[in-house]
C-alpha cells in the first residue's frame, strides 16, 4: 500500500500527464495552451504536495504562519509543512499566468491573420505559401 | 565607484531590468528608446568586463554576492566564476552589437509607435540570459529562464509584420520552451525533495554527503531529476532532436532578434547544461551514459541539420538548421567530458555566437533591403552590397571552420577531444558534418557572385550602423582564428575547473 | 635596411596585393605594381639563400593562434627550393599575364591580380612554414585564395562546376583526413613544430603510439594533401584547368601541385621522418600507390585530345613522380623528389605558357587542331618542345637531372618497382609529348582558304618572352644545376640517415 500512501503524488502526475496529453493530442490552439497550463498546474501540486510534513508521531504539520499566530514565536512551534515550496509556487503561478498570456495574445493575432485557430487549418495556408514559395525560387 | 564593485554581480542583472522597464516609458517615436538601450547594453558591457577583471584578480576562488544578505540556503545567492563571467562577457557584448544592429531593421519591420515596448522587452531578454548566468540558485535559474523566453516569444512574434508565420512559430516555441521549462522546475523539484535546498554548490554538497553514507545508491528521485533536467535544457538548447521550434522561429523573427536570439539564447542553455551536468551532478552521478547519449545525439544533429541546412531556399532558414548543426558541436564537445571537448564546447560557444549573429545580421541587411532571404534575393549580390556580402562571405568560412576564422580553433580542440579517448569515429563524424557545411555555405556563396543580380534589387549598400555591428563581429572572428592565446586560456582553464568538478 | 625575412616573404606579396586594389582599374600602374612586387619578392627570397643553406634558421612566431601552436615561419633548404620556384616564376608569370589577359580581353582583371598576389603570399607562408598548424593553415588559404581565380569565367556553368570540384576535393581532403592527422599528432606527440628526423621518435619508442596508428597517420596526410594530386584525388586538376591559362601555368602547374608535392616531402622529412618510416615498417605502400598513379595519369593522358587537359595529367603523372621519391624512405630519394619538385616546374610552366600562347594567337585548344602551327609560332612551339623534352627527362633539359638522381635513388634503394615505373612512364611520357611536336612543325598546316582557319602569327611580345624565358631556364639548369642541387644536398645532409 506503500505507493497509494502517496496517492496525492498520483494525482500530481496524472493532472500533470493529462496536460501533456492535451499539448500533444489537441489541435487546437486554444486548448494547446489551456492543457500547458494544466500541466503546470500538476507541477506546481507536486511541490505543495512535497511540503506537507507529518512528525514521526504522526502528527500532520501545520502552516508555520498558523502556527505563530496561535502561540507566537516563542513557543516550539510543534511539526510544520515546509513553508519554501508554497513560496516558490507562488512565483511559478505568476510565470504560469505570464505564459498564459502571452500565449492567448498570440492566438488572438493568429485568429487576426490566419482566420482561425485550428492547428490543422494553419499548416494547410502555410504549406500552401511554403509551395508558393517553392515555385518562385526556382 | 569602488563602492559598487561588491554589487557587481546583481548589477549585471538589475541593469537591463530597470533599463527594460524603463525603455517602456520613454516615447514611442523616435529613436530615443534604440538608443536607451544602447546606453544600458554598453553599460552592460563595461560591467561584465569589470566583473571579468575582478574574476581575473584571482581566478580560483568564485565571487558570492547574497542577496538581501540571506545565507546562501535560504535566499538567492549569485555566484560568479571564470566560467559565467565568461558566458556574461560573451552575452552582453553580443547584446551590444545586436542593439547597435537593431536600429535600421527595427525601424523597418516594427510599427513606428511600437518602439519603445519593443526595446522594453528586447532589454529584458537580455536581463533573463544574463541573470540565468549569474544565479546559482537553480529555481531562480527556472524564473529567469521563463523571464528570457517569454520575452524571446514576443519578439518573435513581432516578425508578423512582415509574415505571418513568425506566429505560429512563435507560438511553437512558446509551447515547446514552456514545457522544457516545465520539467527542468519538475527536476529541481525532485533535487529540492532530496536535498532540502535549491542553491546549486548546497545543493552539490548535500548530495556528496549522501553518496558518502551510501543512501543515493539505486536512488531513483536523483535519476528522475537528472533526466527530466537534461530533457527539459536539451529543449531549451535546442539540442537534435529537441530542436523543432528553432528553424521557423529563427527564420520568421524580426532580423535584429534573430542576429541576437541566435547568437545568445541558445548559448544561455548550453551554459545551464555545463552547471548542472558538471557542477551540480559531476562527481554525485555517473553520467556517462545521459554524455553518450547526447554525444549520439550531437552527431546525429550535425549530420542531418546540415543535410535540412543544404536543401533549405531561405537563406534564414538555412542559418537556422546550421545553428542547430553548430549546437551539436557544442554537444558532442561537452558530452566528451574531458579536457579538450569541454574546452571545444565553451570556445566554441563564443566563436558561434560571433559568427552566426554576423551572418543573421549580413541576411537582416538583404532583408532589409530586398524584403525578404529567399536565396533568390541573394542573387548577384556580391556587386550590390559588397560589405555586407563579404560579411556573409567571412562569417560562412567561419561556419565551415576554415583556418584564420574563429570555427577552425572550435575545431581544433574539439578533434583533439575527440582524439583524446581515441574516438576517432566521432573525429570524422565531426568533420563530415563541417564538409556538408561547406555544401550549404557554399550555395549561398555561388549565388552571391556568380548569378546574375536581379534588375529590381536595390543598389544600395545596408546602413551604417548595421555595416559596422556585423563588421565588429566578423573582425572578431577573424582575430578569434588568428590569434586564440586568451579565449583558448580562459576555454581551457574553464574546463578545467568544470571538469574538476567531475573527476 | 630591412633585414630580409621569411615574414617579409609573406607580407611583400601582401601589401603588393593591397596595391593593385588601390591602383584599380588604372591598368598599367596595377601591373606595374605587380611586376614590381614580384621582383622585390624574388630578391627577398634570393637573400634568404645563405640562410637555408646553413640548415633551418631560427623559428619567428607571429602570433598565438592557439595557447601552444604559434603562427610560425623559418627558413630551410627543402622550403628555399619551393619559395625559389615559386618567387622567380611569378615574375615570368606576370609579364605573361599582361600579355595574355589583355589580348584575351578578359573580364575582373583586377581581382585576377589580387588573388594572384594572395596566391603567392600563401605559397610564401607553405614554404617557410616552421609547423604543422602553419603549414595546414596557409595550405588552406591557398585553396581559398586560388578559387575566384578558378572560377574566373563565371558565370559559365563549367567554371563554377570546376570550382565546386576544385573546392570540394581539396578542402574535403584536407579537413576530413589531414586535419585529424595533424590533431592526432599534436595529441600524441605534444608537438607539431617541424624538426629533422621527425616529432615521433619519442612516443614510437615509449610505446605511446603503436607503429600502425603511426602508419596511419602517415596515411591520412598523404592522402590528405589532395594537392599533391595522388590519385584517387586527382580529379580537381583537370577541372582547374578552365581557368585562364596564366592560372593554371603558375598555379596549377607550379604553385598549388608544388604546394602539395612540397607539404609531402616536408611532412614526411619533418614531421614524420622518412628513417621512422623505415625503421618501423610503415609507409611502404605509398611507392606502389605513386607508382600507379604515374602509370595511370600517363595512360588517361594518351587520350586527352584538349591540350590543357592532356598536359594536366601529365602534371598528376609528374607530381606522383615527387612523391614516389619521397616514398623511398631514404635521403636520395628525398633530394632527387626536391630536385624534381624545380626541374618540373620550369618545364610544365614553359608547356602551359605555349598552350596559353597557342589559344591567345589562333583560339585553338585541341591537339588535334595544331597541325604545322610550329611555323607560324616559331618561338612558341620551339619552347614547347623544349618543356617536352623536360618532361621526358632528355638532355639537355632539367628534367634529365632530375629523373638520374630518381633512377639512382630507386638503384640504390634497390626498389626495382620504382626503376620499371620510371622507365614505362617515360616511354608514355614520349608517346603522348612528341606527336604534338611531331604535328606542329612536320604536318603541313591546313590550306589557308579552309574555313574557319584564323590567320595568325607569334601571340603578343610579353606572351613569346616569358614563354622563351621558362624554357631558356629549362634548358640553362641542365648546365648550372648549383643551386637547387645545393639546397637539396642541404636537405640531405641535415636528415638521419
Amino acid at each position: 500500500m506503500a505507493s497509494f500512501g502517496l496517492f496525492n503524488y498520483w494525482i500530481a502526475v496524472a493532472i500533470m500527464m493529462v496536460g501533456f496529453y492535451g499539448v500533444i493530442a489537441k489541435r487546437n490552439l486554444v486548448k494547446q495552451v489551456i492543457s500547458l497550463g494544466l500541466f503546470q498546474t500538476g507541477v506546481f501540486l507536486f511541490y505543495i504536495t512535497m511540503s506537507v510534513y507529518h512528525a514521526p508521531d504522526g502528527t500532520p504539520g501545520r502552516a508555520p504562519v498558523w502556527q505563530a499566530i496561535q502561540g507566537g514565536l516563542a513557543k516550539d512551534p510543534g511539526p510544520y509543512d515546509n513553508p519554501l515550496p508554497h513560496v516558490l509556487m507562488l512565483t511559478a503561478i505568476v510565470v504560469g499566468v505570464s505564459t498564459l498570456s502571452v500565449a492567448l495574445a498570440i492566438i488572438m493575432n493568429i485568429k487576426r491573420l490566419y482566420g482561425t485557430v485550428e492547428a490543422d487549418e494553419i499548416s494547410e495556408i502555410e504549406d500552401a505559401i511554403d509551395h508558393r514559395e517553392e515555385l518562385t525560387s526556382r | 565607484m569602488d563602492a559598487l564593485i561588491p554589487h557587481l554581480p546583481v548589477l549585471l542583472v538589475l541593469t537591463p531590468l530597470f533599463g527594460g522597464l524603463l525603455a517602456a516609458l520613454m516615447p514611442r517615436r523616435g529613436p530615443a528608446p534604440w538608443m536607451w538601450s544602447l546606453l544600458v547594453t554598453a553599460f552592460e558591457v563595461v560591467l561584465a568586463l569589470w566583473m571579468v577583471k575582478q574574476v581575473q584578480r584571482s581566478p580560483q576562488e568564485t565571487i558570492t554576492y547574497l542577496i538581501g544578505w540571506w545565507p546562501a540556503e535560504y535566499g538567492i545567492a549569485y555566484v560568479i566564476d571564470a566560467l559565467n563571467a565568461y558566458v556574461i562577457l560573451v552575452v552582453a557584448l553580443l547584446a551590444f552589437v545586436s542593439t547597435l544592429y537593431a536600429k535600421s531593421s527595427v525601424e523597418d519591420e516594427i510599427p513606428k509607435d511600437r518602439h519603445n515596448f519593443f526595446y522594453s522587452i528586447w532589454l529584458l531578454a537580455i536581463c533573463g540570459m544574463v541573470g540565468i548566468c549569474a544565479t546559482a540558485d537553480t529555481f531562480n535559474i527556472y524564473v529567469l529562464l521563463e523571464i528570457s523566453s517569454l520575452t524571446v516569444y514576443t519578439l518573435i512574434a513581432m516578425g508578423k509584420y512582415r509574415d505571418r508565420r513568425a506566429l505560429t512559430a512563435s507560438l511553437k516555441y512558446l509551447v515547446l520552451g514552456s514545457i522544457g521549462a516545465t520539467f527542468i522546475l519538475l527536476g529541481i523539484g525532485y533535487l529540492l525533495m532530496l536535498t532540502g535546498t535549491l542553491n546549486m554548490p548546497d545543493m552539490h554538497e548535500q548530495l556528496m554527503l549522501m553518496k558518502a553514507k551510501g543512501t543515493l545508491e539505486g536512488n531513483r528521485t536523483v535519476l528522475v531529476g537528472f533526466a527530466f533536467i537534461t530533457v527539459g535544457l536539451g529543449l531549451k538548447m535546442a539540442m537534435w532532436p529537441l530542436h523543432l521550434w528553432l528553424p521557423n522561429a529563427y527564420t520568421f523573427a524580426p532580423s535584429a532578434v534573430s542576429a541576437l536570439v541566435a547568437s545568445t539564447a541558445t548559448k544561455v542553455g548550453v551554459y545551464m547544461a555545463f552547471r548542472f551536468i558538471f557542477t551540480l551532478f559531476g562527481t554525485v552521478y555517473d553520467s556517462s551514459a545521459t554524455l553518450a547519449l547526447m554525444a549520439f545525439c550531437g552527431t546525429l544533429g550535425i549530420i542531418v541539420s546540415s543535410i535540412r541546412a543544404a536543401q533549405a531556399n531561405n537563406v534564414k532558414k538555412i542559418l537556422a538548421y546550421s545553428s542547430v548543426g553548430q549546437l551539436g558541436y557544442i554537444v558532442v564537445g561537452f558530452s566528451m567530458a574531458n579536457e579538450s571537448g569541454v574546452a571545444a564546447s565553451v570556445i566554441h560557444i563564443l566563436n558561434h555566437a560571433v559568427t552566426k549573429g554576423a551572418m543573421f545580421m549580413a541576411c537582416g541587411a538583404v532583408v532589409l533591403r530586398m524584403g525578404n532571404a529567399d536565396l533568390k534575393s541573394f542573387y548577384g549580390l556580391g556587386r550590390r552590397m559588397p560589405a555586407t556580402m563579404a560579411a556573409f562571405t567571412v562569417g560562412g568560412l567561419g561556419l565551415i571552420g576554415m583556418p584564420l576564422t574563429s570555427g577552425f580553433i572550435s575545431k581544433f580542440y574539439l578533434v583533439s577531444g575527440a582524439l583524446h579517448d581515441g574516438q576517432w569515429w566521432l573525429a570524422l563524424v565531426v568533420l563530415a558534418g563541417s564538409l556538408i557545411s561547406i555544401v550549404y555555405v557554399w550555395r549561398v556563396i555561388e549565388v552571391i557572385y556568380f548569378k546574375k543580380t536581379d534588375k529590381r534589387a536595390p543598389v544600395a549598400e545596408a546602413p551604417f550602423t548595421m555595416l559596422i555591428a556585423m563588421w565588429i563581429l566578423v573582425s572578431a572572428s577573424v582575430v578569434l582564428g588568428v590569434d586564440a592565446e586568451l579565449t583558448g586560456r580562459l576555454a581551457e582553464f574553464a574546463a578545467r575547473a568544470l571538469i574538476g568538478g567531475a573527476s | 635596411m630591412i633585414e630580409p625575412s621569411p615574414v617579409l616573404a609573406i607580407a611583400i606579396p601582401l601589401v603588393g596585393g593591397a596595391l593593385v586594389v588601390a591602383a584599380g582599374a588604372r591598368r598599367n600602374l596595377r601591373e606595374a605594381v605587380t611586376l614590381l612586387t614580384s621582383g622585390i619578392l624574388f630578391a627577398t627570397v634570393l637573400a634568404l639563400i645563405p640562410a637555408a643553406l646553413a640548415g633551418p634558421s631560427p623559428t619567428t612566431e607571429v602570433l598565438h593562434v592557439l595557447p601552444e601552436i604559434p603562427l610560425a615561419f623559418h627558413v630551410e633548404p627543402l622550403g628555399m627550393i619551393y619559395a625559389l620556384i615559386a618567387s622567380g616564376l611569378w615574375i615570368l608569370n606576370s609579364v605573361y599575364s599582361i600579355g595574355y589577359m589583355r589580348a584575351n580581353r578578359e573580364a575582373h582583371q583586377t581581382r585576377f591580380y589580387l588573388c594572384f598576389a594572395l596566391s603567392i603570399a600563401s605559397v610564401m607562408g607553405i614554404a617557410f612554414s616552421a609547423n604543422m598548424l602553419t603549414l595546414f593553415m596557409c595550405y588552406e588559404v591557398l585553396s581559398l585564395v586560388t578559387y575566384p581565380l578558378v572560377t574566373h569565367k563565371a558565370p559559365k556553368v563549367a567554371a563554377i562546376r570546376a570550382g565546386r570540384t576544385y573546392l570540394g576535393i581539396l578542402v574535403s581532403a584536407s579537413v576530413l583526413l589531414m586535419l585529424p592527422a595533424m590533431v592526432g599528432t599534436w595529441m600524441y606527440t605534444g608537438t607539431l613544430d617541424f624538426v629533422h628526423g621527425g616529432v615521433f621518435g619519442e612516443a614510437l619508442e615509449r610505446g605511446s603510439v603503436p607503429p600502425w596508428l603511426f602508419g596511419f597517420i602517415f596515411f591520412l596526410f598523404m592522402y590528405g594533401i589532395a594537392k599533391a594530386a595522388l590519385m584517387p584525388f586527382h580529379r580537381w586538376l583537370p577541372a582547374a584547368m578552365v581557368a585562364p591559362t596564366p592560372v593554371s601555368a603558375l598555379l596549377h602547374a607550379v604553385a598549388v601541385v608544388k604546394a602539395g608535392v612540397f607539404s609531402v616531402c616536408k611532412i614526411s622529412t619533418y614531421l614524420i621522418g622518412v628513417d621512422k618510416l623505415a625503421e618501423y615498417g610503415q609507409g611502404g605502400w605509398l611507392l606502389y600507390a605513386a607508382g600507379i598513379s604515374v602509370i595511370a595519369a600517363s595512360l588517361i593522358a594518351l587520350f586527352q585530345d584538349n591540350l590543357k587537359r592532356r598536359l594536366a595529367y601529365s602534371t598528376v603523372s609528374q607530381l606522383s613522380y615527387i612523391t614516389m621519391g619521397a616514398a623511398m624512405l631514404n635521403p636520395l630519394g628525398m633530394m632527387a623528389a626536391a630536385m624534381h619538385i624545380a626541374a618540373h616546374a620550369f618545364g610544365k610552366i614553359t608547356l602551359f605558357f605555349a598552350a596559353g600562347s597557342i589559344y591567345t594567337a589562333a583560339h585553338k585548344t585541341k591537339v588535334s587542331e595544331l597541325d604545322g602551327i610550329g611555323r607560324r609560332m616559331p618561338f612558341t612551339m620551339g619552347a614547347f618542345t623544349v618543356g617536352c623534352l623536360s618532361m621526358i627527362g632528355l638532355p639537355p633539359t632539367v628534367g634529365f637531372v632530375s629523373k638520374w638522381m630518381l633512377l639512382g635513388a630507386a638503384w640504390t634503394a634497390e626498389q626495382y618497382f620504382a626503376i620499371g615505373v620510371l622507365v614505362v612512364s617515360t616511354l608514355l611520357n614520349a608517346a603522348y609529348f612528341l606527336p604534338i611536336v611531331y604535328r606542329a612543325f612536320f604536318r603541313p598546316p591546313p590550306s589557308p582558304g579552309t574555313t574557319g582557319e584564323p590567320r595568325h602569327g607569334e601571340a603578343p611580345w610579353p606572351i613569346v618572352v616569358a614563354v622563351t624565358g621558362t624554357a631558356l631556364c629549362a634548358a640553362t639548369l641542365f648546365f648550372y644545376p648549383s643551386v637547387f642541387a645545393e639546397l637539396a644536398l642541404a636537405l640531405m645532409k641535415g636528415m638521419p640517415t
